[in-house]
């Protein structure tokens, strides 16, 4: 009878929430759809205008994808917290943080990734040019990782709160400023023909940053949200 | 554990299982204290809660997989042994969502025999369990204690093992 | 150094006791210095070549800014003493410095807005600091919120310290994305809140609010952990003997 080691036990963390993304495909579609319905707000509230649509693409793209990976976050601890299985995973004896690290990575796959794969059609419907749709992929994919990492704190937070998805907002948007910033910014600076290098390994940085940070805090929160 | 509902029983669980941490006080195993190293600690025990444990979108050998997973290697004839054990070896692929209450406690007690932890601490276990099932909680449980192991158990009443008189605890409300 | 002092201290009835023996030193100053700053200030230091009368609200302005900031890591680290720890008093301090904090910003973002007025012609402006005072309001309402949202009080304390502490590891990180994002879209350096360069005379009535702001919130926060302990502490039995004395 052998000891499982972390990292075969992070594996089975990470396979059983791509299964269980599986069977309620529903659920994580929801991120997807939702992130193409704010992109389509813009057209209709400001103008059909491709020219005028370029402009704001950037921003647009990113403060949709911002709302929809918070929706997204609330199904990261809920239902395991619902039905115990979080419990058993706190008392596994495997280190904890590393756990949420696969339980985040898995989110993120289920939900950001969909996302960013989906980005390139939706930023060409708003007018971005062709040669731009592979930055827009890059930044938003750094993005939703830097989003999954924060956000997965404050879903640590507010697990079982009630009107728990409207203090998660609060709680990670402010946190998810910067990185909407360089972001943007990177995909501007494509639109413009400029290199967008600078913003990028920032933005790269600060998922580094996040990934090595976030999981000690993610592990401190689900124990203090568990009592 | 002996005590009447709201005696404290399920919170002092928590607490020597360290989900919760003591006002004052610690918990100590032969000597050491538990939160030096919670998560070598955590490794010592197998925990039965209130609720069962496990997701009802997976199947029931997919649930034990996982969770027995974390802390060893399992292979799926011990799985099925162990659902055999409780008579339940039909569930095995059978969404928890689908299983009875009783069934479901079943598959959560598979757990904490295939846990190979020496120490069981079960809160209400009987919880669910129909005659049938109580008689195969109560075997495994006395084998258990026969190879050596420790169950800390609450209950309202003294579980009946064979071949094993229990220490009691009482808990006043 | 012997620790029974610090678990002393740390005890609810010794706290209540110590600072309100200490709210009369920070208050009497605070105000003192309050006065003398004002006074200064508005009347006595001369008006800014650019700006005119305008830039005084500096000396409000100014201190409400660092005061905003400096509060927001007292927070973090009183979290985190009190996570670390475990001790319940710096929870309390925690708990009691976090509206004060969030006032100072929303006088800083006030009186922002007040500078802005005369200088550019406009209520509000996204200048980099200004904006970088918004989001700190943010932070500070998520912390707050956090805790308002939880009724354990345990549980609402170390979550929120937990929240606390991440905001301030991300403080530095915030402020310079603002101020770089700022810089790409500002060419126009008079839409800029320009601190004026200041001479000697400009300058003693700034670091006298400085101070008077620094003890104005020691004061604060002494009377506000007082009504802290005393929320917290309300079944305790050393709590009627103290009220009776």
């Amino acid at each position: 009878m052998s000891r499982t080691t972390t990292l075969s036990a992070a594996l089975l963390v990470y396979r059983r929430d791509l299964l269980l993304a599986q069977r309620h495909w529903g659920q994580v579609a929801q991120p997807l759809v939702f992130f193409v319905m704010v992109a389509t707000l813009f057209p209709l509230a400001l103008s059909p205008e491709l020219s005028e649509l370029r402009r704001i693409a950037s921003g647009v793209l990113w403060v949709a994808a911002l709302l929809a990976s918070l929706l997204g976050l609330e199904l990261l601890f809920r239902s395991d917290h619902a039905d115990g299985t979080l419990e058993q995973m706190l008392l596994s004896g495997q280190p904890l943080s590393v756990l949420a690290l696969a339980k985040g990575f898995a989110h993120w796959t289920a939900c950001g990734l969909p996302l960013v794969l989906f980005s390139p059609f939706v930023a060409g419907a708003i007018g971005v040019p062709l040669d731009s749709l592979g930055t827009v992929m890059v930044s938003l994919a750094l993005g939703t990782g830097i989003l999954s990492a924060i956000g997965a704190i404050g879903s640590a937070l507010t697990l079982g709160l009630r009107r728990g998805s409207l203090l998660l907002g609060l709680l990670v948007l402010p946190l998810a400023m910067p990185a909407l910033i360089f972001g943007a910014r990177a995909i501007d600076l494509s639109i413009q023909g400029d290199s967008a290098r600078g913003p990028l390994l920032l933005l790269a940085a600060m998922l580094v940053l996040a990934v090595t940070l976030a999981p000690p805090a993610i592990a401190a929160a689900l124990r203090i949200s568990a009592e | 554990m002996l005590g009447p509902n709201g005696s404290g029983k399920t919170t002092l669980l928590r607490v020597i299982a360290g989900l919760l941490l003591p006002e004052a006080g610690q918990v100590a195993c032969n000597g050491r204290d538990t939160r030096a190293d919670r998560d070598a600690w955590s490794a010592a025990f197998s925990y039965l809660a209130h609720s069962d444990g496990l997701k009802p979108e997976l199947t029931a050998g997919e649930n034990l997989a996982f969770e027995v997973g974390l802390r060893r290697r399992v292979s799926q004839a011990e799985v099925d042994g162990a659902l055999g054990d409780l008579g339940i070896a039909h569930a095995r692929n059978q969404l928890v969502a689908t299983l009875s209450a009783g069934q479901c406690r079943r598959v959560a007690f598979a757990r904490i025999m295939l846990s190979g932890a020496p120490l069981w601490i079960l809160d209400e276990p009987y919880t669910n369990l129909d005659r049938d099932g109580s008689v195969f909680a109560s075997a495994i449980i006395g084998r258990h204690l026969d190879a050596g192991g420790t169950a800390l158990i609450a209950a309202h009443q003294p579980p009946a093992i064979p071949g094993h008189r229990p220490r009691n605890l009482e808990l006043a409300a | 150094m012997s620790w029974v002092w610090f678990h002393k201290l740390a005890s609810p009835p010794h706290a209540y006791r110590i600072a309100g023996r200490l709210l009369p030193w920070f208050a009497w100053p605070a105000g003192i210095l309050l006065a003398v700053g004002l006074v200064g200030g508005l009347a006595l230091a001369p008006a800014d070549y650019l700006q005119g009368d305008a830039f005084r609200i500096v000396y409000v302005h100014a201190p409400g800014a660092w005061l905003s900031m400096s509060v927001y890591g007292t927070m973090a680290v009183a979290a985190a003493i009190g996570l670390i720890w475990r001790i319940k008093l710096a929870h309390a301090v925690a708990a009691a410095a976090a509206p004060i904090g969030a006032s100072f910003t929303v006088l800083a973002l006030a009186t922002g807005a007040i500078w802005g007025k005369p200088t550019w012609g406009t209520w509000w402006v996204w200048d980099a600091r200004l904006t970088s005072e918004l989001i700190l309001l943010f932070l500070y309402a998520g912390v707050m919120a956090l805790r308002g949202s939880i009724d354990d009080r345990d549980r609402a304390d170390r979550a929120s310290a937990v929240l606390a502490i991440v905001g301030v590891v991300n403080l530095p990180i915030i402020h310079y994305s603002v101020y770089w994002w700022n810089t790409l879209h500002q060419p126009s350096t008079l839409t800029r809140i320009a601190k004026p360069s200041m001479a000697g005379d400009m300058l003693w009535p700034l670091l006298v609010m400085l101070l008077a702001f620094t003890l104005f919130f020691g004061a604060v926060l002494l009377v506000r952990l007082r009504a802290e302990i005393l929320q917290r502490e309300r079944n305790a039995g050393w709590l009627r003997t103290e009220l009776t004395r």
